[in-house]
């Protein structure tokens, strides 16, 4: 009776057959949403990536003489497509699996610790996954969202004059409600508690991005001091938007560090002047290696990009992203000495990520970022990030970089580590040799 | 002349009300379930059976409950994705707190839950009718969603509010969990279709299946006739709500294996459901099948399967493409086969009958 279903199935099932992955090119997965209401932010990001690694292979010939294959699975933002990605990348031989969104990643690690494919999740994803006894596949340099969330506090705390004058003050959370939005919860509600002020949550579900009014009426009425901005596609421009309609003072809207994208601050007009956003690298493209992606990729009409949108905040921030897949990948061959590495050889060579400023420079990248580290316990290396600042057409640094919290973080992501093995009976232990020295 | 009935003769009344009467179908569904059985498993690679075996299932699943509701008995539905979410929490639920009782236990009885919530959405659906009762399982449909968000409880106070399936067995293999290969979640899932199917089957071809189709072609005639209708309204919503929800609990637990309320049982599943049951055919199990095989297995195999063959094609390319598409066959389907595909199924059999002569 489901012979017409069964029959499809099988035509798809030849068509599907994918063409074995030739021995001779690094074939890395990476999840894009060029589709859908996330775009917005996924566009510019995939760009950069991409951008990336075409750089690479027209300029060095790949990464130590290999050949990249970057390829590229539209998800939409959806985590249906995202675990189709994941299954068709693994069956094509990933060496390595960019999630690009905390739902998918969530869907992936217990898969990639089964199939042992290294995930790079940076600074999205599982806060918890930083805790790298626990999680050897997956790797969250250079800071979780936890992190994060009590850099916000440090950067009120800066403003208002010393932690103690926390007290009696309003921090909203304006947050996409979905598993990305609300990573930051735990710890501003921790912190709150420590110091004595008061964390209000203003969810946004997926489906109200563009309609936020209702959230900001209650924003308005609880008088809050300082607004975090956990938000991340259509929900940034308009959450600018509507800051700008209803008077909030935006030098106090503090956007994670996906809230700043150009498009995100450029939606709010003039108004939007002074709105910040916690960031990972400069924006620019007075960096060597955006100017060897212009000479290389841009210049000769191998990139996706508008050419003046090359270098914009999210544009560099999946520069970063594919810079530490490229180093990793470097360290893989170094260690294992094979032009192509086995999935393992990544994971060692993420574990031994190790970005110098000496390295950064030789990587065209010096004062792009800052130097990180990765540990084999400490999968994220809570690295610093700084406030950046919109001044009206780009964004600008504005304060320094910024230490999380780490003695209030790095106890919390233990604890859920082990709380996440506890709800996940037979949970794999670590039996991946440490990589790194520490 | 492969197709054709002559010399098959029925001796008895159990033979004449078989459901597939012609020795042809009981040889196919044999073959079918073979391949389903047997061939796929043991040649299908990790992405098609994960990809398009898993999902096309689940959807069947769903389909097949929605078709209860809407096809068989009339009743509009647009909150089959909130039951599915029922479904998956239940399950969710029963595995956390009682984690020695094996886990198909906890996916079918997660089913009753989400009977229960069907049916206390079902109630007004004495008093109001088609598109009335479409809002109102809206209402549902938004309602749960909420709860799913919003209850702590449900997920278990995690901090992402995502739910995990966590590792379970079944004689000691792994059948949930990151550990369980495609193969044994695709098994499981076949199995617990193939049974619900079975069971479907039995209750629309009987007794039941007769009070909802009287009730769906004239529910004043259908009372006076003696049937009661909300007993019997109530009892489609439960049995369609049980299949939903047992298609949300696999579909968390035997193919995403986590997730959130959100993301996953949203207005758009309710709608995508709605769209396989309108396409596959309403009022027909195999239209089900048919219909959760093209909405969901169409966007995989224009993704994957065209640059597989050759075609290069960027992933937003193709999605674009599968959105045009798949609206286009949808106006399509209800224009030129308003019956879905079912009923091209049934022609061509009935075409493979008299063949090669016309009449």
């Amino acid at each position: 009776m489901k012979r017409g279903a069964v029959f499809a199935a099988l035509v798809a099932a030849a068509a599907f057959s994918a063409p074995v992955n030739a021995q001779d090119t690094l074939y890395i997965a990476n999840n894009s949403y060029r589709t859908g209401p996330f775009a917005g932010s996924g566009i510019p990001i995939g760009d950069g990536m991409r951008d990336y690694m075409t750089m690479l292979n027209e300029r060095d010939g790949g990464i130590g003489g290999v050949k990249i294959n970057f390829e590229e699975c539209e998800t939409g933002y959806d985590t249906k497509k995202s675990i189709e990605c994941y299954e068709q990348g693994k069956s094509k031989g990933m060496l390595l699996y960019s999630p690009w969104s905390t739902g998918a990643t969530l869907a992936a690690i217990p898969r990639a610790h089964v199939d042992k494919i290294p995930i790079l999740s940076m600074a999205y994803g599982l806060s918890a996954s930083a805790e790298g006894n626990t999680f050897p596949w997956v790797f969250i340099p250079p800071v979780t969202y936890w992190d994060g969330a009590s850099i916000m506090v440090k950067y009120m705390a800066a403003r208002e004059g010393g932690l103690d004058k926390l007290k009696g003050k309003t921090l909203g959370l304006i947050h996409l409600d979905a598993p990305f939005g609300k990573e930051p919860i735990p710890v501003l509600e921790n912190l709150a508690k420590k110091y004595g002020f008061t964390v209000k949550l203003y969810p946004v579900a997926a489906a109200d991005m563009q309609n936020q009014s209702a959230v900001w009426l209650n924003i308005r009425r609880d008088r809050v001091d300082y607004l975090y901005n956990q938000g991340w596609g259509a929900m940034n421009p308009t959450a600018v938007k509507e800051a700008v309609r209803n008077n909030f003072p935006m030098d106090k809207l503090v956007g994670v560090w996906w809230a700043g994208g150009d498009d995100d601050a450029r939606a709010g007009g003039a108004q939007a002047k002074g709105y910040r956003s916690l960031n990972l690298q400069m924006a620019g493209v007075n960096f060597p290696v955006i100017q060897d992606i212009q000479k290389y990729v841009v210049d000769k009409g191998k990139s996706l990009s508008p050419k003046e949108r090359v270098g914009e905040n999210l544009y560099n921030r999946g520069v970063l992203n594919a810079m530490l897949i490229a180093e990793a990948i470097r360290n893989a061959q170094k260690v294992s000495g094979k032009k192509v590495p086995t999935t393992d050889d990544v994971r060692k060579g993420l574990e031994m990520l190790n970005i110098t400023e000496a390295r950064l420079k030789e990587l065209g990248m010096e004062g792009f970022t800052i130097p990180m580290k990765v540990s084999c316990n400490d999968h994220s290396g809570h690295t610093k990030v700084y406030v950046a600042e919109w001044d009206g057409a780009k964004w600008t640094k504005s304060s320094d970089w910024l230490e999380p919290i780490r003695d209030e973080v790095r106890p919390l992501i233990e604890e859920n580590a082990k709380d996440y093995v506890e709800k996940n009976a037979g949970w794999p232990k670590r039996t991946e040799a440490c990589a790194s020295s520490s | 002349m492969l197709y054709r009935e002559a010399g098959q003769y029925k001796t008895s009344y159990a033979a004449d009300m078989a459901i597939f009467p012609l020795r042809q179908d009981r040889i196919g569904l044999g073959v079918i379930l073979a391949i389903a059985f047997l061939l796929i498993p043991a040649t299908g690679n990790d992405f098609f059976l994960s990809s398009v075996m898993i999902p096309f299932l689940v959807f069947s699943l769903a389909a097949v409950g929605l078709n209860i509701l809407t096809g068989y008995t009339g009743l509009l539905s647009l909150g089959s994705g909130a039951f599915m979410g029922v479904g998956a929490y239940a399950c969710y639920k029963l595995t956390t707190a009682f984690p020695g009782v094996n886990i198909i236990i906890w996916i079918v009885c997660a089913g009753f839950f989400s009977a229960a919530i069907g049916v206390l959405f079902g109630l007004p659906s004495l008093r109001i009718k088609g598109f009335y009762l479409a809002v109102a399982t809206l209402a549902a449909q938004f309602f749960l969603q909420w709860s799913f968000v919003r209850i702590p409880w449900l997920y278990n106070y995690n901090a992402s509010g995502a739910i995990e399936a966590p590792q379970r067995f079944l004689f000691s293999i792994p059948i949930t969990g990151g550990r369980a290969t495609p193969e044994t979640r695709y098994l499981v899932l076949l199995a617990l279709v193939v049974a619900m199917t079975w069971l479907a089957s039995n209750l629309v071809h009987g007794r039941i299946g007769r009070m909802w189709m009287a009730v769906r072609d004239m529910d004043i005639a259908a009372e006076l006739m003696g049937i009661r209708l909300l007993p019997t309204k109530l009892l489609a919503f439960a049995v369609s709500s049980f299949f939903c929800g047992v298609a949300g609990a696999c579909m968390m637990f035997l193919w995403y294996g986590g997730g959130e309320a959100n993301d996953l049982f949203n207005i758009n599943l309710s709608f995508n459901i709605l769209f396989m049951v309108i396409i596959g055919g309403l009022g027909s199990l195999i239209g089900s099948f048919m219909g959760a095989a093209f909405i969901s297995i169409l966007p995989t195999a224009l993704k994957f399967g065209l640059p597989a063959i050759g075609i290069p094609l960027l992933g937003s390319t193709a999605e674009h493409i599968t959105y045009m598409l798949v609206g286009a066959l949808i106006i399509f389907f209800l224009i030129v086969e308003p019956h879905g595909l079912a009923r091209l199924w049934q022609i061509l059999k009935q075409k493979l009958r008299v063949w090669p002569f016309p009449y």
